[in-house]
């Protein structure tokens, strides 16, 4: 089994293409970088602007943390789609090539060979998530320095101390991880149905953006779907960022506001890997090879 | 004609008369004068203490802070390797600031019981149309000379109540516990800033809309008192 996913593995980054979500994320990361760099103060002071009326902020608001932030915000609903660029293309790119059959008649069973390809797939997918966490966590960090976290959500801030910061990073990026394997399942499921690398691709992509899109319109009947769809769940990374008072109402150092939506979400999108992988692995053995 | 002249000049001279006398015993407040004698004994100061914030919007946990002070109005609060909120203006008007200035007219306005005790209410109205503050009203204790509470209002920050507990740096009229009390604004941030769609969290915006007051809390461990501080601290 190894051997096969070292096989792959090797297929994969052998291919220029999949370097360029690598690329694409690095560009983005220190666009986004540069130009709050240059220009940050204004942005923060945009966005504290109802803050300020009341109170006086002191102290580096800018800082890594929050740069990081910002970053996942943005590229956590994008780098799904470049996982897309990758995973869909896994089967049905050798159905196209004609090399699946070659594939399928060496010592190794189909389910194997699609273990082995979804695996790599992964690896790729892992790979791409530590590389948007270097960049986007350790050289803002590097770059912007460090703070306290000074988070502004829609209705709400949260002030949350530096030494609490970091584990909650991990977290989140662990918890991205399941979100970027559901993609790279679904990628997978729909490579399994082509016999040509563009259409699971598009077919990917559209899936996620029209998932999405339901996931983010809060209208009652898309709010009874809402719970089942993975698009709903990818986002809740942000969970970690969200942090529990007391009576007091102040901040409970090293606590987690809700736990079990973070489980739940997980719970889920868990569920949709295994479901697509083994849908996958149904469809690809009782499929007939003719290219 | 004369006749009306003369009328003019007599009640002229009453009002200047009345206002010399009123002004004067405005002025030379002793309640005042002997609290700002116990004042004038500290010309700085550096407070170790703890920083709570309640505001309604904001989830933040308590910060060690350090406050510095330097005679006649200079402070700065400073969060220990961290971020601090702190209300806009208003935790510059303690009453050291206020009576340092010795810009201010005085009106005894009577006592009150202020939590158990008898205390003088006092208004400050500022001499200094410079000043930031229009006027404040001090609860002072006349037994101990001890403010325990004031209210604030400012030209451009809106009112302010602070609240005080003394320990053992009431010789010095230093507190041990300071309460900044102050109206907060609404908060909001579209949705389409903090890409937070459909996740909206309605309690805590029926939250944010109840409680309109925020309060900054400081209870002081210790203070390092007539040490010298260097300016560039402020």
């Amino acid at each position: 089994m190894w051997s096969i996913i070292n096989v792959e593995l090797y297929k994969i980054f052998r291919r220029p293409r999949t370097y360029i979500a690598f690329g694409a994320i690095a560009a983005l990361i220190i666009v986004i970088q540069l130009g709050l760099k240059i220009d940050g103060n204004t942005y923060a002071a945009f966005l504290m602007k109802d803050i300020n009326d009341t109170l006086t902020v002191d102290g580096k608001v800018l800082n890594g943390y929050l740069i990081c932030y910002i970053l996942l915000q943005l590229l956590l609903v994008h780098v799904p789609l470049l996982v897309a660029l990758i995973a869909a293309d896994m089967i049905s790119g050798e159905a196209n090539l004609g090399t699946l059959r070659l594939l399928f008649t060496t010592p190794f069973s189909r389910t194997h060979w699609v273990l082995a390809k979804f695996i790599a797939a992964s690896v790729y997918t892992i790979l791409l998530l530590i590389w948007l966490a270097f960049l986007a966590l350790f050289v803002s960090m590097w770059v912007f320095g460090t703070d306290d976290l000074f988070l502004m959500k829609s209705n709400y801030v949260v002030l949350i101390q530096q030494n609490d910061v970091l584990w909650r990073y991990v977290g989140a990026f662990v918890f991205a991880s399941f979100s970027l394997l559901t993609v790279t399942s679904l990628g997978f499921l729909m490579s399994s149905l082509s016999n040509n690398s563009i259409g699971p691709i598009v077919g990917t992509m559209s899936a996620i953006v029209f998932f999405t899109i339901l996931s983010t319109l809060n209208i009652p009947l898309f709010n009874l779907v809402k719970p089942y769809l993975f698009t709903t769940h990818m986002n809740n990374w942000k969970e970690f960022f969200d942090i529990q008072v007391n009576a007091n109402n102040e901040a409970i150092h090293g606590s987690i506001l809700n736990i079990p939506k973070i489980k739940n979400s997980l719970w889920v999108l868990t569920f949709h890997i295994i479901l697509f992988v083994s849908a996958s692995i149904i469809i690809i053995k009782k499929k007939d090879i003719l290219s | 004609m004369k006749k009306n002249t003369i009328l003019f000049f007599a009640s002229s001279l009453f009002s200047l008369c009345l206002l010399i006398s009123v002004t004067a015993l405005a002025q030379t407040d002793p309640l005042i004068e002997k609290v700002a004698q116990k004042l004038a004994l500290v010309n700085d100061y550096v407070a170790e203490g703890t920083m709570k914030t309640d505001v309604s919007f904001i989830k933040a946990s308590l910060g060690k802070v350090k406050v510095y002070f330097k005679k006649p109005n200079l402070l700065k609060v400073k969060k220990e390797g961290g971020i601090s909120l702190l209300p806009r203006g208003g935790v510059s008007l303690t009453i050291n600031s206020l009576l340092n200035t010795k810009q201010y007219t005085t009106i005894p306005v009577g006592t009150q019981l202020l939590n158990g005790k008898n205390v003088s209410v006092i208004k400050l109205i500022p001499t200094d149309d410079n000043l930031d503050w229009v006027i404040s009203t001090l609860w002072i204790d006349p037994l101990e000379a001890l403010v325990y509470k004031t209210a604030t209002t400012t030209k451009e920050n809106g009112s302010y109540e602070i609240n005080m507990q003394y320990g053992e740096y009431a010789k010095q009229g230093l507190a041990s516990k300071i309460i900044f009390s102050f109206n907060t604004k609404d908060y909001k941030l579209p949705n389409g800033i903090t890409l937070e769609f459909g996740d909206e969290d309605p309690t805590a915006k029926q939250k944010a809309l109840k409680n309109k007051k925020g309060t900054i809390e400081i209870t002081y461990s210790k203070y390092t008192i007539n040490k010298g501080i260097p300016n560039n601290i402020f």
